[in-house]
């Protein structure tokens, strides 16, 4: 009676283990996966945070209750970002993505303690077994619009509002010069480095600069719409960065390079989502739809819209590398030799102008 | 574009880039004057920036604009005024609160209007006078906030030197206790005094949303009321070399941007630094004479009082 008592009582503790442990594989199933993300910037930027925002929406958007998305902005690059990411891995996120550069050395600590969480850096080259690395190739719409500038210019001369000296920004820079000459011999390019990824005041005086300087097309690799609106008031023609600034220049907007994260960040949510989320780098560009372009502006003739379609395309087919060869420095040495095409390693460290920059590097 | 044309329109870049740094700096030379030190200049200009901006955008009436960007200002000066002066708080670290509370404050506000656009504000057009060659349009083609930053910058020099209510401000300043024994009501000076710091504040603040740049986007000032805090000392506490230190200021920061697109081989980190490092030089040039420049220096500036009875 004792004996069969326990039995009992054991096997119902069985049964009810079972049925419980049922019943936390069911609630684990039905709970969404927390998906945090960390921007240098206010999502009010209406530029790189600004896009990293809209594809968190869109995710969210796309997946539904599957997931809860979490933001924090404006974190510094450094200590405190570690202090933050840290705090989302330990609030049960399992998805965390990490969009600047600055980003990585952090990401990369918090990402050996925490190894059941998966980590995505931006724009990084260090990985580990659950940090992936992702990135676009901004450089093809620039190679695109460095068509259409130089196809466009009267004056002969384009104006860069440039950021920081780092390969990527080099690296537009060249693409658009390469473009723009192929269409048009005659096009320099003046560029202006202003030391800072956002600073709208700083921003549109150096468009103006480069307006009374004889630039009638203004290009920028900095965040804020500030450009666009200068050159809508001064009646020259500019390019949007990262985001579609028409709204700021709906006469002076060309057209603007966009990143689209969406795809990427609905894909890798799904894959943590199906469990067969796995490291890698990605590099997207036109193909993957990482990098898109707003529509071209009305006034853009028929023919250089054509000219630009066709490039878009050629390069979506890799048909076409913007860094295909020859290619020559300033000082008209061959770089890239006629038909080759340009080493990922030189591509990635880029720190060299190309024939038809006005001015150097800064060192 | 010809040699002249380059000269025209890089001085009228430089007056926009000088002017919101006149306001501010003017404002806070009188705070400071009346022995106050408020650190929180760029928190105050950027919520004039998005009052100014949103009652801009939504009015469509540019004056009104300029006037709420002015008493959101003074409002955000007010709160300063009531923390120091009335609860006694640490001057310093209330000052530097208020910038944070200023950042994180409009940018709550301005959600709503990130990517709005707005016309701006008419600029001065007098017929004749504005069509004067190369003069014209920098002395009489300039929007109202313009005339109004040289307009504060004598009013506050004379107000300052020459009127009784401006030593009284001074004698503030300069010895609390001793102003207290006269019978001057040390308190109330300094209250008005940060209150009319904060309008100026916002006035500059307005000025980068209304004129500099017409839009809203986050953290505009990017770090102009920083720059506005150190012109006051670089000025030695008078009106009109504040005004001169802001045209400096503004004028190497557009002329390195010149040099830049011009294509001279200067690393453009240090051309980045060069307006910082010259009003660091100017400083230690026209401060050499080191017990002149304490006397300049307001005596009793941050020190708390305490009315003893």
């Amino acid at each position: 009676m004792h004996n069969f008592t326990i039995k009992k009582s054991l096997a119902a503790l069985v049964v009810g283990g079972l049925a419980s442990m049922g019943l936390v594989t069911q609630t684990l199933a039905a709970e969404p996966l927390k998906v945090g993300f960390i921007y240098v910037g206010p999502t009010g930027d209406h530029g790189w945070s600004y896009e990293h925002d809209q594809a968190r929406q869109a995710m969210q958007k796309e997946l539904g209750d599957k997931v809860i998305t979490t933001y924090v902005e404006s974190v510094p690059e450094g200590a405190d970002a570690q202090r933050v990411i840290t705090k989302l891995a330990t609030s049960g996120h399992g998805l965390i993505f990490t969009t600047s550069f600055g980003y990585m050395n952090p990401t990369l600590k918090v990402a050996k303690r925490f190894k059941k969480v998966k980590f995505e850096h931006a724009t990084g080259f260090k990985r580990s077994k659950n940090l992936s690395t992702y990135s676009a190739r901004f450089y093809e719409g620039r190679y695109v619009i460095g068509h259409i500038a130089g196809r466009m210019t009267k004056s002969n001369v384009l104006g860069y509002i440039a950021s920081f000296p780092i390969p990527e920004v080099i690296r537009g820079i060249n693409a658009t010069v390469i473009a723009a000459r192929k269409v048009n011999p005659d096009v320099t390019v003046k560029v202006v480095w202003v030391n800072s990824w956002f600073d709208p005041g700083k921003e549109a005086d150096a468009a103006k600069t480069l307006i009374d300087q004889g630039a009638d097309i203004i290009l920028q690799h900095t965040d804020s719409p500030a450009p666009m609106q200068t050159a809508e008031k001064r009646g020259v023609w500019a390019v949007g960065q990262a985001s579609d600034m028409s709204k700021f220049g709906p006469n002076a907007q060309l057209t603007a390079i966009i990143d689209n994260w969406a795809p990427y960040y609905i894909e890798r949510t799904k894959a943590v989502l199906d469990g067969t989320w796995k490291e890698k780098d990605t590099f997207g560009g036109f193909k993957s739809g990482m990098v898109k372009l707003a529509p071209y502006n009305k006034k853009m003739p028929k023919d250089v819209v054509d000219l630009a379609e066709s490039v878009r395309i050629a390069i979506e087919q890799e048909t076409v590398h913007p860094f295909q060869g020859p290619i020559k420095g300033q000082d008209g040495k061959i770089i890239v030799k006629d038909g080759e095409i340009i080493d990922m390693g030189q591509l990635l460290g880029m720190n060299f102008y190309v024939e038809g920059v006005v001015g150097s590097i800064p060192k | 574009m010809d040699g002249t044309d380059i000269v025209v329109s890089a001085a009228l870049t430089i007056i926009t880039a000088a002017t919101p740094l006149v306001f501010a700096a003017l404002g806070e030379l009188v705070v400071e004057k009346s022995g106050v030190l408020n650190l929180g200049v760029e928190g105050m200009m950027v919520v004039g920036a998005i009052m100014a901006f949103a009652t801009g955008v939504t009015t469509e009436n540019a004056f009104l604009a300029i006037l709420v960007g002015a008493l959101s200002g003074a409002l955000v000066g007010g709160l300063f005024g009531f923390l120091v002066l009335v609860l006694l708080s640490n001057q310093v670290a209330t000052g530097l609160a208020l910038t944070i509370f200023g950042i994180g404050l409009s940018a709550l506000v301005g959600h709503g209007f990130v990517g709005v656009t707005f016309a701006g504000v008419p600029s001065l057009y007098i017929p004749l006078l504005t069509d004067i060659p190369i003069i014209g349009t920098i002395l009489f083609g300039q929007d109202l906030m313009v005339y109004m930053s040289v307009a504060f910058a004598i009013g506050i020099g004379w107000f300052l030197k020459s009127t009784r209510a401006g030593l009284i401000l001074r004698a503030v300043g300069e010895n609390h206790d001793a102003a207290h024994a006269i019978g001057y009501p040390v308190i109330r000076v300094r209250f008005m005094a940060v209150l009319f710091g904060g309008a100026m504040a916002g006035l500059g603040g307005a000025y980068l949303s209304l004129v500099y740049t017409p839009l809203w986007v986050e953290n505009m000032t990017a770090g102009r009321g920083w720059i506005a805090l150190a012109l006051v000392v670089f000025a030695a506490w008078r009106p009109g070399r504040a005004f001169f230190g802001a045209y400096l200021f503004g004028g190497i920061t557009i002329i390195q941007l010149h040099v830049q697109g011009v294509g001279w081989a200067i690393p453009s980190q240090l051309l980045s630094m060069l307006p910082y490092l010259v009003t660091i030089i100017v400083l230690v040039v026209i401060s050499r004479d080191s017990g002149k420049q304490r006397l300049s220096a307001p005596a009793s500036l941050g020190k708390i009082f305490y009315a003893a009875s």
